[in-house]
């Protein structure tokens, strides 16, 4: 049996190959503010992704942690600050245009295509990879169907890594929560992103489905180089999978650093715990 | 290529000599399949071949030789079933164990048997192993299938299985007479070589490696292998745990034996799928698997609409009348036929096809007794559902069921070659070609377990009935009596508890008592299903089985039973008098069950000693605190208030039966 592991048959199909070194820069945020009128969900916040770590954002509900992911993936334009991905600054850009760049990411509420199966979900992941324009596609013979198999191929890779063979042909509709937490992270590997951002993948789990998808984000991280940044409110998780930690607290950063540092900070302990006034 | 040497003249006493006949005798027919990233790869003989000789070099390189103990753990998956065969072409003994056990146990086995090397699947299996690793100073290496996640582990004594493979493949290339003189020390084999130690679930105290030869255990393959008319036509799914003498016997022994194909699942999840895309031929499985499934057909009958339903139920009507007489040739009036035939059509032959039935020839339960309304339900679709009788020291069959002589209460007659006798106290004791030598490292056991003249005691209580078939009462230990001299057997009460569909496992007490007993799991599919579709909100398997509700449900099942047993002369003493549904799953993990997934009697005794205490002190209810044991070892506790109910008995008397009917 002559099955490319995973881990080659991905990483030659990565296109986060992008120059910059493990432990590089990939991704940098300087001094962002980001209003909705009156409300300023960020103001003047500063951080940095380096290649190939797992970034945690924490901090109490309304801290603007969603806000920042849809920052970083061009969903929302700050209106101060810059940021540079990939040494390249970024002006404005729409979300199909980040998919471009090699960024994908999960949500916090589930958004699968419920009626579609989990094979034709992790496939939707490709479609930006797919290069045969629509008349071979519309053709389906010849080249667009080698294209196809060689996507599914790469599909059936994810599916075996997350173990999902046995919900293939199922209707993600009908999945429980956890599964579809993970049909959901393997659209977003599907994409082989160089940066990928999960918005609380473990929302609403229980502990064996926890630690799962701990499992498997691990997994992604070290065998794929996949670098990745995480908001998520279950600490244990992320003292334990996070290499640096950012935490805020009504759109201002209050600290940065590794897990140990931010667990002992005194700013960090107030914000979650409540100091008296 | 070298000569595949097969062993002219004479029949192969051991399964690698089996592989090398095949490899010429069946060069293209498929061996292997194995769905892997959603597609079925496959394998021929002589691919086989290829792949058994590769690793089976790369272990000689690696000093495994004559007499060396390999344990395999992992689930079902072709290089597991090759390594097997691999480590036999050395005289190596395969020691398979359970991928399930928890790390004490798999310490035990590995340790109690002295193995040198172990082949796993993954990551999770090399982690047991690692926890327990100082324990067992003799295992020096161990390999593995699957590299996910073992990455970065320290790999002094960790090799991936295709690195093994390749140090095969290089010995193979260097020297041009490795092949043949590999395939020659595989056909100097007489066949009194150790095959296999496979170690007993262990329903009773410590599981205890059976050791089987070589050419025992190809005699007792070949002639089950004829009895059922295998041949390479025939294709399985390889689905049973790795470790248990059935998937040993029935996949890897009679595979061998018989050249048919055998198939392993993409996972264990996948299952039922793979099942309908392979469709085998001969298929074997526990009754709860049986059970399993037609409670979920009638769960899912249903939803269907009204049409469907009445379709179905006209038409299962019909298969209950004929279905068993058509399966069997007897007389059948035509009507009946055609009404048969049409159902076919519209459902047996569409709800086979889900089930993956199609194909099936030869289909065999055992372990446990099975409900007559089950047995029939299958037999009556068209599928040639048998029963055998077997154990790990008779290399599994003791008994198997005839077609054509089929009865839902017993397990038929002596298996070819195999002479059955019951002795005076009445327990079951065989002599067959498959038969164990001896437990590994334990000649007390083995003395124990064998007669004088070389009979295997099996520990069961049985009588023959009027036909001759071998009908199995319970363990032979189990039976007793209560304080008024009623016999007392607990199984025979627990089974028929288990056939109704909402309860999942009974344990019956009473041995020595003033009346009977019992503790129950209800089915959490079966029942979960009645609550949703009854407006009953429950959060989990502890409040759901303490609803009012489920109880009185209970509560009508085992007055059901109590009304049977009344009209059974034998057994209408040990009516249930009181009962309680427990506020846990009975699980392996907590050593409530065994890995086999019986009931381990005593031990619950022990462990819910406080709740049988309030079964017999009259109290209607009891709070208790239970420890659980999660997979990886961790332990926490579950703690409820046990409700216990009495229920009417009723009086033995014939009329009373009638009446009640």
């Amino acid at each position: 049996m002559n099955q490319p592991s995973i881990q080659a048959d991905i990483q030659a199909g990565v296109r986060a190959d992008d120059g910059i070194e493990k432990g590089g820069l990939l991704l940098q945020v300087d001094n962002i503010s980001l209003s909705f009128g009156g409300v300023k969900a960020i103001s003047n916040i500063s951080f940095d992704v380096k290649k190939g770590e797992i970034r945690a954002i924490i901090g109490p509900n309304g801290a603007g942690k969603t806000s920042m992911l849809n920052v970083i993936n061009g969903f929302y334009h700050p209106q101060e600050g810059k940021i540079t991905f990939r040494g390249k600054e970024r002006i404005s850009m729409r979300p199909h245009e980040a998919v471009g760049q090699g960024i994908a990411r999960t949500f916090q509420n589930v958004a699968l295509f419920k009626g579609m199966s989990t094979l034709d979900n992790i496939m939707t992941g490709r479609s930006e990879l797919m290069k045969k324009n629509m008349f071979w596609q519309m053709l389906w013979h010849g080249p667009a169907l080698s294209e196809e198999v060689e996507h599914r191929t790469r599909v059936e890779d994810i599916i075996d890594f997350l173990e999902i063979q046995h919900i293939r042909r199922t209707p993600v509709g009908n999945l429980p929560y956890g599964l579809q937490k993970r049909v959901e992270l393997g659209r977003a590997l599907a994409m082989e992103p160089s940066l990928l951002l999960l918005d609380e993948p473990m929302a609403g789990m229980n502990l064996e489905e926890k630690e799962d998808m701990s499992r498997f984000i691990i997994e992604v991280n070290q065998q794929f180089g996949t670098t990745i940044a995480l908001i998520e409110h279950d600490m244990g998780v992320v003292m334990d999978l996070s290499d640096r930690i950012v935490v805020l607290d009504y759109g201002k950063k209050i600290a940065d650093g590794a897990p140990e540092e931010v667990r002992n900070n005194q700013d960090v302990i107030d914000a979650y715990l409540g100091v008296p006034h | 290529m070298p000569s595949t040497g097969s062993n002219a003249g004479r029949e192969p006493v051991t399964f690698p000599q089996y592989l090398l006949l095949n490899a010429s005798r069946f060069a293209d027919r498929v061996a292997m399949r194995h769905k892997d990233l959603g597609v079925w790869q496959s394998w021929t003989w002589a691919q086989q071949l290829e792949e058994v000789r590769a690793f089976s070099l790369g272990l000689q390189e690696l000093g495994i030789g004559e007499g060396d103990k390999v344990a395999i753990v992992g689930s079902n998956r072709p290089r597991l079933y090759w390594a097997f065969c691999a480590a036999q072409a050395l005289k190596a003994i395969p020691v398979p164990v359970y991928s399930d056990a928890v790390a004490e146990e798999m310490a035990y086995v590995l340790n109690h048997s002295g193995v040198q090397l172990a082949i796993v699947q993954d990551q999770e299996q090399v982690d047991k192993i690692l926890s327990f690793s100082e324990e067992i100073p003799a295992l020096k290496d161990v390999i593995y299938d699957e590299p996910r996640g073992l990455r970065d582990y320290d790999h002094s004594h960790l090799r991936d299985y295709s690195d093994v493979m390749a140090l095969g493949q290089a010995s193979l290339s260097a020297d041009g007479q490795r092949a043949q003189q590999w395939a020659d020390a595989i056909n100097a084999s007489d066949g009194q070589e150790t095959s296999v130690f496979l170690y007993t679930s262990g329903t009773t105290g410590r599981s205890k490696g059976v050791i089987l030869t070589a050419a025992n255990s190809v005699k007792a393959a070949r002639d089950t292998a004829h009895f059922d008319h295998l041949t390479v036509d025939d294709n399985v799914l390889a689905y049973l745990p790795l470790a248990w003498v059935g998937d040993h016997y029935l996949n890897y022994a009679q595979g061998y034996v018989s050249g048919l194909c055998m198939a392993c699942p993409e996972s264990a999840d996948t299952v039922q799928n793979d099942l309908r895309e392979i469709g085998p031929t001969f298929y074997f499985a526990p009754p709860r698997v049986f059970e399993g499934l037609l409670t979920n057909v009638m769960i899912r009958m249903e939803d269907a609409s009204a049409i469907k339903k009445s379709m179905f139920h006209t038409f299962l009507a019909v298969a209950k009348k004929h279905g068993e007489a058509i399966l069997e040739g007897r007389p059948v009036p035509f009507m009946g036929r055609v009404a048969y035939a049409l159902g076919n059509f519209f459902v047996y032959g569409p709800l086979k096809d889900t089930l993956g039935f199609t194909n099936i020839r030869t289909a065999y339960t055992a372990g446990e007794a099975i409900g007559p309304d089950l047995f029939s339900f299958f037999r009556s679709l068209g599928i040639n559902l048998k029963q055998l009788y077997g154990q790990t020291e008779a290399f599994l069959y003791v008994t198997a069921q005839k077609d054509g002589e089929i009865r839902a209460d017993t397990v038929g007659k002596a298996a070819p070659d195999v002479v059955i006798r019951i002795s005076e106290d009445g327990e079951v004791q065989f002599k067959s070609p498959g038969m164990f030598v001896g437990y590994y490292g334990d000649d007390e056991k083995t003395r124990e377990t064998l007669t004088e003249d070389g009979f295997v005691k099996t520990g069961d209580a049985g009588i023959f009935d009027s036909h001759g078939d071998l009908k199995i009462i319970d363990r032979a230990k189990d039976v007793g009596k209560l304080t008024d001299g009623s016999l007392f057997a607990p199984k025979y009460i627990e089974n028929k508890l288990k056939f109704f569909p909402n309860i999942r496992e009974a344990v019956a007490l009473g041995d020595g008592c003033e009346f009977c007993t019992v503790l129950l799991n209800i089915d959490l599919t079966a029942v979960g299903n009645w609550a949703e579709r009854n407006n009953i909100s429950y959060a989990s398997y502890q409040e759901l089985a303490n609803l009012p509700q489920v109880l009185d449900m209970m509560m009508s099942h085992v007055e059901q039973v109590n009304r049977d047993l009344a009209g059974e002369e034998l057994v209408a003493g040990s009516q249930i008098a009181r009962f309680l549904v427990l506020h846990k799953e009975l699980d392996a993990d907590d050593g409530e069950l065994t890995r086999t997934q019986k009931v381990r009697r005593s031990f619950i005794a022990e462990r819910y000693a406080p709740l049988i205490e309030a079964l017999y002190d009259g109290s209607t209810e009891k709070f208790v605190n239970t420890e659980v044991t999660y997979e990886d070892g961790r332990k926490g506790s579950i703690s409820a208030t046990v409700q216990i109910r009495d229920v009417k008995t009723n009086r033995p008397i014939k009329a009373h039966k009638e009446a009640a009917e």
